[in-house]
């Protein structure tokens, strides 16, 4: 029999004493100009599900208003510091002045490890072509190969990738035809990404650009296949404070293969390899689908929904891919696995529980974080009471269903769809049509994702790209227990007395995915919205500033 | 092995940087602008850039860094940024309200050759800036100097824009810190109240990135140099400057503008760097050296007639920025210890050259490279190992490979805390130092020691 673990509730309304939505998105709207305000207001949402199931439209991958203070990033941390750069033995070459090499050199937390002292790690490495003024003027193309020669001189690599900075692409250098020349040169793989700072609005664009290279490039290039049963690939995982670690060990228990993960804790080869798997299960959907997308025409891998994040998520993703799979043995070994882990993560559960119930939080990160972590503040009882996503897309709102209705902008013309087809050799269906048919009528979906605003409580605030002007007022008005978001709105949310959670880099901790993931996360948040220091922001004389008596000095 | 693909046999590189030493301007420009009082350090280009300065400076101090940022998109990088200035101009006065927007360009906006000066012009001209509020700016192009240059920039552009001269002196004087932490510009002011002189410390981000836990957030907190100060740099006594490289050019437009004196000195760190520095103020405003100075100073000798011989010609890594390089090299040479491999990414051949001068005497062979990276230096660790590295937090991969015992100095420090709060510069600062390069070669004596040898008396 198997163990039964209650999904969160997803139903209930907010909270009865908490403020008025409506009141709070008239304050939040009520300082910016007339123009700003129309704008945010469609990205500032008061969660509904209408009678036909669908949910209010957000805007959403949208311009960010300049001057508003965002928390994005470029088209370049995205596609260098987010999708390649946990691949630990390509030599990723930042073509550009020196900064965005050295800012995405080692600050993301995404860990690796070699199998052993004689493999390839350059992780550890920041690799730039470091241009100069003289540069920007003549052109950076000779610097640029010159840079990719003394790479492969002094590392040989089995691969090396170029990184366009915001210059490269305005003056011109074509980093797809350098790597072209030197991929014939050097006899090693060699190639380029256009992920310029400017392109797109948000990190996003980088992803994408990511995605289209990666799969261009690299995937199908090795057919070598794996010895191995239910053979996966973890596609949006990456790696950050051991989240895939966790993940690896659980999967390993349960008898399934992992062909590649995109990206933590990955090697070239194993995205050359990738399409030898015979199912993507995708994690992050922002940033990934794209690759799940084209490895499903190309190759035949279909690819569903999964979620490693909180234990019930965690025990839900292992018994759909059992289910995939549909394997008694698969299936048996899953449920143990799930029976024997789940004792120790009840009893932390329960416990911390205890302190955190009732408790608000709020999130406001990535394009699926601020979703996925929502399921471990359900565990221990504590309430989101807003969310947001700093780079998302509409279908990670409201949803895969509103993709057809998503209009392109001219900043999401400008990165390229590439067009795939079945591969003449390499295509081949994982399973027969009727088995297809079969799974989807037992209630199985492929290619799934249901978006946030699903799995939110009626009339809870949902923001897009949020604004520390807006944040500092929703701190004000709901006066959360906890806020998740990143490193650059840490300390002025710390400053205000609430603690705050990095759920990018999760501050020094982790892993949070899995099952211990889980427990840890509990342990943390309970350090985090218990502790003791609150109650000492002020001195004993801010709380009695007048003396009543003298004290006689003996 | 974490740098295992660092080997000891140098090959040629020209076009190849790895591992840098350095980072680009605009960085070094957001955080000149954070000490200005009431000011939003604002980021003309891709909003990526805003993004990763914000975290490099956040990650470092571990405090608040605020700013805005134009956020190009492909758009404004063909037709210029003109639009998304303005609108982020009028955006930030009438949601965060600052006094003062300090923009700053990227290697996006100057590639292009907008003209920021004109679009400020043009928002004033539109209304967008309030009566009372001001928005200046500096170039700053990333492809050029490093994040010290960009420091330099913004600093020079702050006394150019705000200074007036009235005619009458205010009785102050201008110190520009350079490129130190909040509680190295405390400690220079400080010294400075000591000596009975009024300084005008430009920029001032004590009390901004090292500000106590209240419990309440204020975007623009206590510290920073005023406006009103910043104007009455022109009318002021003189100007000293501290690091060439960062402050010099600020007071050089000073003295030519407002025909302000101004002498550079060296970031006082380490003995004679501090000497210089508080006997410049002593000349330059007429007063005398108070006892508890000297005494200080007297405290720091103390240490190092102590502890002598554990610094003893014990050989010495540094990695750094030019301004901070030199001062410690001369420290270093000065207690007798030898800084043989010595690396900073901020180009210039200057340095080389003072460099070699300061370990003219050594009685080892000396590696210098400006413009150089932390491969390079690591190289010349492989081949002449080091007692002792001194380096940003990006050392201790070196570090821990090679088992070096190793100070963090310098920016960014993103794994310790200590920085912003204590100082590494005047005498309390050199005394700091000390006590951190005793601690790491004393506990590395502790480990290696043998029993018998082990002692508790040091």
């Amino acid at each position: 029999m198997s163990t039964t673990i209650k999904d969160p509730e997803t139903t209930e309304p907010a909270n009865m004493d908490l403020p008025d939505p409506e009141i709070v998105k008239k304050e939040l709207l009520a300082r910016y100009p007339a123009k700003v305000a129309r704008k945010r207001s469609n990205q500032i949402i008061i969660n509904q599900k209408d009678e036909d199931g669908t949910f209010t439209e957000i805007g959403a991958n949208v311009r960010t208003v300049p001057g508003i203070i965002t928390q994005r990033g470029c088209s370049y941390a995205g596609c260098k510091g987010v999708i390649l750069g946990p691949t630990r033995d390509i030599v990723n070459i930042t073509h550009g002045p020196i900064g965005c090499g050295f800012y995405s050199w080692l600050t993301r937390r995404n860990q690796t490890r070699p199998a052993s002292d004689a493999d390839d790690n350059f992780m550890t490495y920041c690799f730039s072509t470091d241009m100069q003024d003289k540069d920007i003027v003549f052109g950076g193309e000779k610097k640029l190969k010159l840079a990719i020669q003394e790479a492969y001189d002094i590392f040989k690599p089995k691969a090396i990738s170029i990184f366009s900075t915001c210059p490269v692409g305005l003056i011109g250098d074509d980093v797809h035809a350098v790597a072209r020349e030197m991929k014939e040169k050097l006899g090693i793989n060699v190639f380029g990404f256009s992920c310029e700072g400017y392109r797109g609005v948000s990190q996003s664009a980088g992803h994408h650009i990511a995605n289209n290279g990666i799969f261009t490039h690299v995937v199908g290039k090795n057919d070598t296949i794996k010895e191995a049963e239910f053979k996966i690939n973890l596609l949006g995982e990456y790696n950050i404070g051991g989240d895939g670690f966790e993940i690896d060990r659980i999967l390993e228990d349960c008898g399934i293969s992992i062909v590649s993960t995109f990206s933590g804790n990955s090697t070239y080869d194993q995205f050359a390899n990738a399409h030898t798997a015979d199912l993507n299960t995708v994690m992050c959907h922002r940033s990934i689908n794209y690759v799940a997308d084209m490895m499903e025409i190309k190759y035949g891998i279909p690819w569903i929904k999964i979620n490693f994040i909180g234990a019930a998520s965690t025990a839900k993703s292992l018994r759909k891919i059992a289910q995939y799979f549909d394997d008694s043995k698969l299936t048996r070994k899953v449920e143990e696995v799930i029976k024997k882990e789940m004792p120790e993560i009840e009893k932390v559960r329960d416990e911390v529980k205890k302190r955190c119930e009732g408790k608000l939080a709020m999130l406001f990160v990535g394009g699926s974080r601020a979703h996925h972590y929502q399921e471990l503040f359900k565990e221990i009882g504590m309430k989101t009471v807003s969310a947001g996503y700093e780079f998302a897309h509409r279908d990670d709102y409201e949803g895969r269903d509103v993709i057809p209705d998503i209009k392109i902008d001219a900043d999401s013309r400008n990165i390229e769809e590439l067009s795939v087809e079945k591969d003449t050799q390499k295509y081949s269906p994982r399973k027969t049509e009727e088995e297809m048919e079969n799974l989807k009528t037992k209630g199985f979906e492929f290619k799934d994702y249901k978006g946030m605003m699903q799995d939110m409580a009626k009339g809870t605030l949902i923001i897009d790209d949020v604004s520390q002007y807006e944040t500092e007022l929703l701190l004000k008005l709901y006066k959360p227990d906890i806020y998740c978001a990143g490193i650059k709105e840490k300390y002025a949310i710390q400053k205000s007395g609430i603690p705050m959670k990095q759920l990018h880099s999760y501050d020094s901790g982790g892993p949070y995915a899995g099952f211990r993931g889980a427990v840890n996360f509990y342990h943390e948040i309970d350090r985090m919205v218990n502790s003791k220091i609150w109650d000492y922001l002020k001195a004993p004389w801010q709380v009695s500033p007048e003396l009543s008596a003298k004290y006689g000095w003996e | 092995m974490l740098l295992r693909h660092t080997h000891k046999e140098i090959l040629p590189r020209k076009a190849l940087t790895v591992n840098p030493a350095k980072t680009c301007q605009p960085v070094g420009a957001m955080y000149a602008s954070l000490g200005i009082h009431n000011c939003l350090p604002h980021s003309h280009g891709s909003q990526g850039c805003c993004a990763y300065h914000r975290s490099a400076l956040t990650r470092h101090y571990r405090e608040p860094v605020m700013a805005a940022t134009s956020s190009f998109t492909e758009g404004s990088s063909v037709f210029g940024g003109q639009a998304n200035l303005i609108q982020a101009i009028d955006n930030i006065f009438t949601t965060y309200d600052p006094d003062i927007i300090a923009v700053h360009t990227t290697c996006l906006s100057e590639t292009i050759g907008d003209d920021v000066f004109q679009i400020t012009n043009k928002a004033v001209k539109e209304g967008k800036v309030p009566p009372g509020k001001h928005v200046f700016h500096a170039n700053t192009p990333s492809y050029v100097g490093s994040h010290i240059t960009g420091f330099a920039n913004m600093t020079k552009a702050m006394a150019l824009y705000f200074s007036k001269s009235t005619g009458v002196h205010n009785g102050r004087f201008n110190i520009i810190p350079g490129y130190v932490e909040p509680s190295d510009m405390s400690e220079i002011k400080r010294l400075a109240k000591e000596m009975g002189i009024r300084p005008i410390l430009f920029p001032d981000t004590s009390d901004v990135l090292n500000g106590p836990q209240t419990g309440k957030y204020k975007m623009f907190p206590q510290g920073g140099t005023t406006m009103q100060e910043l104007v009455s740099t022109g009318d002021s006594m003189g100007t000293i400057a501290l690091g060439p490289l960062a402050s010099a050019d600020a007071a050089r437009a000073l003295d030519g503008k407002w025909h302000v004196p101004c002498r550079v000195e060296d970031l006082p760190i380490g003995l004679s760097a501090t000497d210089r520095f508080i006997d410049a103020l002593r000349k330059a405003a007429g007063v005398s050296v108070p006892d508890s100075i000297t005494r200080e100073r007297g405290r720091l000798l103390d240490i190092i007639t102590d502890m002598h011989q554990y610094f003893y010609r014990k050989k010495v890594a540094l990695a750094g920025d030019p301004d901070h390089l030199i001062p410690l090299v001369e420290f270093l040479v000065q207690i007798d210890m030898m800084p043989i491999h010595i690396v900073t990414g901020t180009p210039g051949k200057a340095f080389e050259k003072q460099i070699e001068k300061l370990t003219a005497h050594l009685p080892h062979k000396v590696n210098v490279a400006a413009g150089g990276d932390m491969f390079q230096l690591h190289q010349w660790i492989k081949n002449d190992p080091v007692d002792l590295l001194m380096a940003n937090t990006y050392g201790k991969y070196m570090a821990r490979d090679e088992d070096i015992p190793f100070v963090r100095f310098g920016f960014p420090i993103l794994d310790r805390v200590g920085h912003s709060y204590f100082p590494t510069t005047c005498y309390r600062g050199g005394m700091r130092l000390l006590e951190k390069i005793l601690d790491v070669l004393l506990d590395r004596m502790d480990r290696d020691a043998p029993e018998e040898r082990f002692e508790l008396v040091m």
